[in-house]
């Protein structure tokens, strides 16, 4: 664990060092570059960011909170994320986020056990013409079948 | 003989402005962008050397309104903004397309990116705005890609920066990235969340155009109203002002998805109807199944029954018949699509992305997607107080609805009920029928539903019971399977898996 801070701490520094300290709009770009580092923001990264940006760091905490893009707590490996847009729901992504998360046990939101996956929603991708949309990591997947769950997410296993 | 392109169905009732260029050039190629005339309007406004007067002018004759959603005439807007005499002054792209079902803004930015850019020199011309953001959402990676290459290409030939083209005049543009909040598109939450803060909106006047990011007048359009702003300039005002209709001008791009045969991105001239959009345009529904409604404008819209098809698309239409043009989502139901379920998708969707500061919007949001679920879920369990609360629900949305409207201080507040409301309005035997039948007439709610095995298609593969959470299915191999009712939970899981197509639903 003390290792595990050092890392961290000095990783953060480097980042904290590229945005001009006591500007506050340079809150959210930070925020977006430590997540992208740790892929969560630990909680010794938004004090930190506190000192940096002279701000309190209950409202450090409170942007972190606010947009859905920050997460506080690890993730797995890979990040699924089952488009909720209104074109991937006419055409079934209810039922395909219910499958995909059957498949994993877990519910939207959580890493499952081996840390291999975490399951997420988003509101909308963009890529309404393939719906129903799953996003892998980087990669789209359009117009999944229930069925075709598990033979989607067999080669991210091996990645 | 080959057709000719526009020839086609799906292209000849289309008008080509805002997307003149997407598929057709490099989107991260200058030159080609020059080639089919890029910044020649750039360069003709700063040439005519009257601070951008021009420009506000034709604009203003355009008759152009924000295609955000709202519809404020964007000469006006920029009119006000150039007015104010405190500098510096700035000018905000709305990237944050955070409609579900809509991906206008996207196809643009990613397609033919200096479009937008070009539309925004000429408006921080007109307003007189030296510094200049575009707020794109994260989610949009490869616009942000697009639109990072293109200002550094831009700053590098000296058409961004100080002194452009050596007129004297200079504009810096920055990209921020939005962070996934639906409520950023609201122009005050987005100003709050460029300043670093949490995006809430707040209480207008002042509007921006007076005091906005850091308390200096600012200036807020949409990436398709700056798409249209080139072209304008280039070919006058009075050329755009003779598209459309009286009150709306110009093309509008819509994005048609859903369960129509050519989905994808259209753009079309103001005034043509809903039915030639989807069924001329879109070549109709999918499997020629039988069309319901179409849903415009996103959660603040609504959806438009059959009767109604022939309504003109234009700004003033629209919200006569319950919808607003919203900015172009467009996705086409048909009778397999529930409309209770819909307005409840809708529901849970604008409650989880209030922002919280108005109570009626955080709380009434909620009480109305309680009511929606009540609706939907299976009678087996209710209690007595949710079965009378049931029965009273279409009176309580009915009286929840406006108090929410009424007293939010937002758009996203304001028209948070509209999803239910228009469905209501249309399809209220829908709600009948869920409400005092426990039948979903499309066969959607899954919780209202009872499944049976058509006992002449099960071959007794075992596989539903197999699939089954609760053990509800029973059956010996090769003999047919019966589902026990008091123990099935209607997921509908042993219709997914069966082979056969042997599982029925009613």
């Amino acid at each position: 664990m003390t290792t595990h801070v050092c890392e961290c701490a000095s990783a953060v520094e480097r980042i904290l060092r590229t945005f001009p300290s006591g500007r506050r709009e340079a809150l959210i770009p930070l925020l977006q570059a430590v997540q992208e580092e740790f892929g969560y923001l630990p909680q010794d990264a938004l004090r930190a960011i506190a000192r940096h940006l002279h701000l309190p760091a209950a409202k450090v905490f409170g942007v972190a909170t606010f947009y859905n893009q920050f997460r506080l707590k690890p993730v797995g490996a890979h990040t699924i994320r089952v488009c909720r847009g209104t074109a991937c729901h006419v055409r079934g992504s209810k039922q395909l986020l219910d499958a995909v998360a059957d498949h994993l046990g877990v519910t939207p939101g959580e890493t499952t056990a081996d840390g291999e996956f975490t399951l997420e929603t988003v509101a909308c991708l963009g890529a309404c013409s393939i719906a129903p949309v799953v996003m892998v990591d980087e990669d789209f997947h359009g117009a999944v079948k229930t069925n075709a769950v598990a033979k989607m997410l067999e080669p991210y296993r091996e990645k | 003989m080959l057709p000719n392109l526009y020839d086609l169905p799906v292209l000849a009732r289309q008008q080509r402005t805002v997307l003149k260029n997407c598929g057709l050039i490099d989107p991260d190629s200058l030159s080609e962008f020059l080639a089919r005339g890029g910044y020649a309007a750039l360069a003709k406004a700063l040439a005519a050397g009257d601070d951008g007067q021009s420009v506000l002018d034709h604009v203003l004759q355009s008759g152009l309104r924000g295609r955000g959603g709202g519809g404020f005439p964007t000469g006006r807007k920029w009119q006000l903004t150039r007015q104010q005499t405190n500098t510096p002054k700035y000018l905000v792209c709305n990237a944050d397309e955070g409609d579900p079902g809509a991906f206008m803004d996207r196809s643009v930015l990613e397609g033919d990116p200096h479009r937008v850019i070009e539309g925004m020199l000429l408006g921080a011309l007109a307003i007189g705005a030296s510094y200049g953001y575009i707020y794109c959402r994260a989610e949009y990676p490869l616009a942000i890609k697009r639109l990072e290459h293109s200002i550094e290409e831009l700053e590098r030939v000296g058409l961004l920066g100080d002194n452009i083209l050596g007129s004297g005049f200079s504009f810096h543009l920055k990209l921020k990235q939005g962070a996934g909040a639906f409520v950023c598109g609201e122009e005050t939450a987005l100003l709050a969340s460029i300043e670093g803060k949490r995006g809430m909106p707040r209480v207008r006047p002042p509007y921006p155009a007076q005091s906005g990011l850091w308390g200096q007048p600012t200036c807020i359009n949409n990436v398709e109203t700056f798409a249209n702003v080139s072209s304008i300039v280039a070919e006058g005002g009075a050329w755009f002002a003779g598209i459309g209709t009286e009150r709306s001008k110009g093309t509008k791009v819509f994005a048609l998805t859903g369960t129509v045969k050519n989905s994808g991105l259209v753009e079309v001239p103001m005034g043509i109807t809903l039915r030639e959009v989807v069924f001329e345009v879109g070549g109709g529904i999918l499997e020629d199944r039988p069309f319901k409604a179409v849903q415009i404008g996103g959660p603040s819209g609504g959806c438009i029954p059959d009767q109604l098809m022939d309504t003109p698309v234009d700004y003033d239409s629209l919200i006569a018949v319950g919808a607003m043009m919203g900015s172009g989502g467009l996705v086409v139901m048909d009778e397999r699509t529930c409309m209770v379920d819909l307005a409840r998708f809708f529901m849970e969707f604008i409650r989880n992305e209030s922002c919280g500061k108005c109570i009626p919007c955080r709380e009434g949001t909620t009480r109305m997607l309680e009511i929606l679920e009540r609706i939907v879920r299976p009678a087996s369990g209710e209690s007595p107080r949710e079965t009378v609360e049931r029965f009273k629900s279409v009176t309580l949305l009915e009286e929840l609805a406006p108090v929410i409207r009424d007293t939010s201080l937002c758009g996203l507040g304001q028209t948070a009920p509209n999803p239910v409301l228009s469905t209501l309005r249309y399809f209220r035997d829908e709600y009948e029928a869920h409400v005092f039948e426990r039948r979903c007439p499309a066969g959607a709610c899954r919780a209202l539903l009872t499944f049976h095995i058509v006992a002449e298609k099960c071959k007794g593969c075992t596989l539903c019971a197999r699939q089954c959470p609760t053990g509800a299915i029973w059956g010996a191999p090769k003999q047919t399977h019966i589902i026990d009712q008091d123990k099935c939970v209607h997921c509908g899981a042993c219709q997914d898996v069966c082979k056969f197509d042997a599982v029925s639903a009613q």
